[in-house]
């Protein structure tokens, strides 16, 4: 049924990405791909991948982007995924009820059994989450490793989505965003955690904190300098330490 | 976004078909349609012809064709579940029209099937037309001017078909068509304008900046894509047709589809007789290429939040 969900999903299951931290190694990438490649909707289909124009489904990718100008300026690391928005046009637009999302944890997910690939979906995703299987002929997504959280038979510290598992820098984060209480969601509160592209009113789960402001930058808009607030001895301790 | 050949089939022929059907069922309504098996096969055979080469083409547009029965389970949220669903409530209605008309029918059954064909054809493109609008990503889709011109557009076309038919069999409906086709064509005319001059001089809500979410550090630009090749999301809604190329197209589409028919309508009503029929479908192949020619610019042209995410400035 691609009506959602009639209440709000009890949990809202999502990530939460530490651009501060991210060192674009694009391990979250791989990791995914070789855990759903055997998943839930494997399998991620590569064509021609040896060949001159390789493509493959990919659930996750690494983007890097400059922002800001001269001393500002940062190059920023972006991993982008599904983002299981609590308003997802994906699933309201789907004709056959494939694409649907889930009441009790609210992740997003595609039946591939009942899909025509009409890609509808795909275009109706602001975020660009959702790759077409060409050789399936079917749309597949993120599907936050439902194969994993849920599994018994994993240790429980491994009960967590294959790129929140594999990032070496900590950068990604898994929990309940509807429980105020949880570390994710008060990870968000405590870094000022953002939804991306708010505008148009998807309402995404996964939250992404922006970079720290750099440490002896003042925050944009301050030009206050250390000279004029302070001289002397402790103006040269506050100039030294604020390099 | 990619101009998928099928879908564009699909939304000229289907639109057209409709077009010609809801005019023939207006005909009815009046009790203006010619009696007779001859016009009943000539008319209602093109409407769903094209109708259902429109559908069948969208199929093509599938990865599993032998499970679109399942679009039509979802109209309680999808505009494309309720344009699968009210193109086939249109076929009991509109085929019943026919057959009526071609045994001679008339009376109030022929004018309730007419008004009732009419309004399910016109209510199908509107379905159409909404699964463009309800899509945010898309800036030149998302806003008020596309489903009017799904509307005139398929009005255009299928009066013009409707004039050449009802030429062709020397029905004094001609003349009522053919005003209602010179009509849409000049609307249809005016709206690509405006539809375009909005094109030209706005863009969409979403930014590199909100897209991910770092304005506050400033202008936000890709310096490395995540890949070297092309990806799904690339080739869908990556598409771009050069500027240089679109001005071209546009003049074509306008040229083709509203004033080369719109010249032939006018000179078929002037001179009737054995031209009438000519002219009119000389005016209505060259609708439907420009509609062609318009609808692969509708895709063409639109361009996709998230390319955002692959370098584009803006959506």
């Amino acid at each position: 049924m691609t009506s959602l969900p009639d209440t709000q999903p009890a949990k809202r299951l999502g990530l939460v990405i530490d651009l501060d931290t991210c060192v674009g190694c694009h391990a979250c990438a791989v990791n995914c791909k070789e855990w759903n490649t055997g998943g839930h909707s494997a399998p991620l289909t590569d064509l021609d991948p040896y060949g001159a124009d390789p493509r493959g489904v990919w659930f996750n990718r690494v983007h890097s982007f400059e922002a800001g100008e001269g001393e500002r300026g940062r190059t920023v690391h972006f991993p982008r995924s599904c983002l299981h928005c609590d308003e997802p046009a994906c699933v309201t637009v789907c004709p056959t009820g494939a694409s649907y999302k889930r009441a009790e944890d609210g992740i997003v997910l595609v039946n591939p059994d009942t899909c025509i690939g009409c890609k509808l979906c795909s275009w109706a995703c602001p975020y660009g989450a959702r790759e077409y299987d060409e050789d399936e002929g079917v749309m597949k997504k993120c599907t936050l490793c439902i194969d994993r959280i849920y599994n018994e038979t994993l240790p429980e510290a491994e009960r967590v989505p294959a790129c929140v598992s594999t990032c070496p820098a900590k950068a990604r984060h898994f929990g309940d965003l509807a429980d105020p209480a949880s570390a994710v969601s008060r990870l968000v509160a405590e870094r000022g955690g953002v939804d991306l592209m708010p505008e148009l009113g998807y309402r995404p789960v996964n939250k992404y904190l922006p970079p720290r402001p750099r440490a002896g930058l003042a925050p944009a808009g301050d030009d206050r300098s250390p000279e004029t607030t302070l001289s002397g001895f402790l103006g040269w301790v506050d100039r030294i330490l604020s390099r | 976004m990619n101009p998928a050949p099928s879908v564009i089939v699909f939304t000229v022929g289907s639109g057209a078909g409709y077009g010609l059907l809801a005019a023939l069922g207006v005909l009815a309504a009046f009790g203006l349609l010619p009696p007779g098996p001859g016009f009943a096969v000539a008319s209602f055979g093109l409407a769903l012809g094209l109708v259902t080469a429109g559908l069948a083409s969208s199929a093509l547009h599938l990865g599993h064709p032998e499970r679109a029965w399942r679009a039509f389970s979802q109209w309680r949220s999808s505009w494309l579940s309720r344009e699968a669903v009210l193109a086939a409530a249109t076929y009991p209605p509109a085929l019943l029209l026919a057959f009526l008309s071609a045994s001679g029918g008339s009376g109030a059954a022929l004018a309730a099937l007419g008004v009732l064909t009419a309004c399910l054809a016109a209510a199908t493109v509107v379905c159409t037309g909404m699964i463009y609008r309800s899509l945010k990503p898309i800036h030149a889709w998302a806003n008020r001017l596309t489903v009017p011109g799904y509307l005139i557009i398929g009005a255009a076309t299928g009066l013009t078909l409707a004039f050449a038919v009802l030429a062709a069999f020397r029905a004094p409906a001609a003349w009522g068509a053919g005003a209602a086709a010179l009509a849409a064509l000049a609307g249809g005319f005016l709206h690509k304008r405006a539809y375009w001059r909005f094109l030209d001089t706005t863009s969409g809500p979403a930014t590199p900046e909100s897209a991910t979410g770092l304005g506050g550090i400033g202008r936000v630009r890709l310096i490395d894509p995540p890949h070297t090749g092309r990806n799904f999301v690339m080739r869908e809604m990556g598409f771009v047709v050069a500027r240089k190329h679109a001005e071209v197209l546009r003049r074509i589409a306008l040229g083709a589809g509203f004033v080369v028919p719109a010249w032939a309508v006018a000179v078929g009503l002037g001179l009737g007789g054995d031209a009438a029929p000519w002219l009119g479908a000389a005016g209505a192949l060259s609708a439907l290429f420009g509609a062609l020619v318009e609808r692969w610019l509708f895709f063409a042209e639109a361009r996709h939040a998230a390319m955002l995410y692959y370098g584009a400035a803006s959506a």
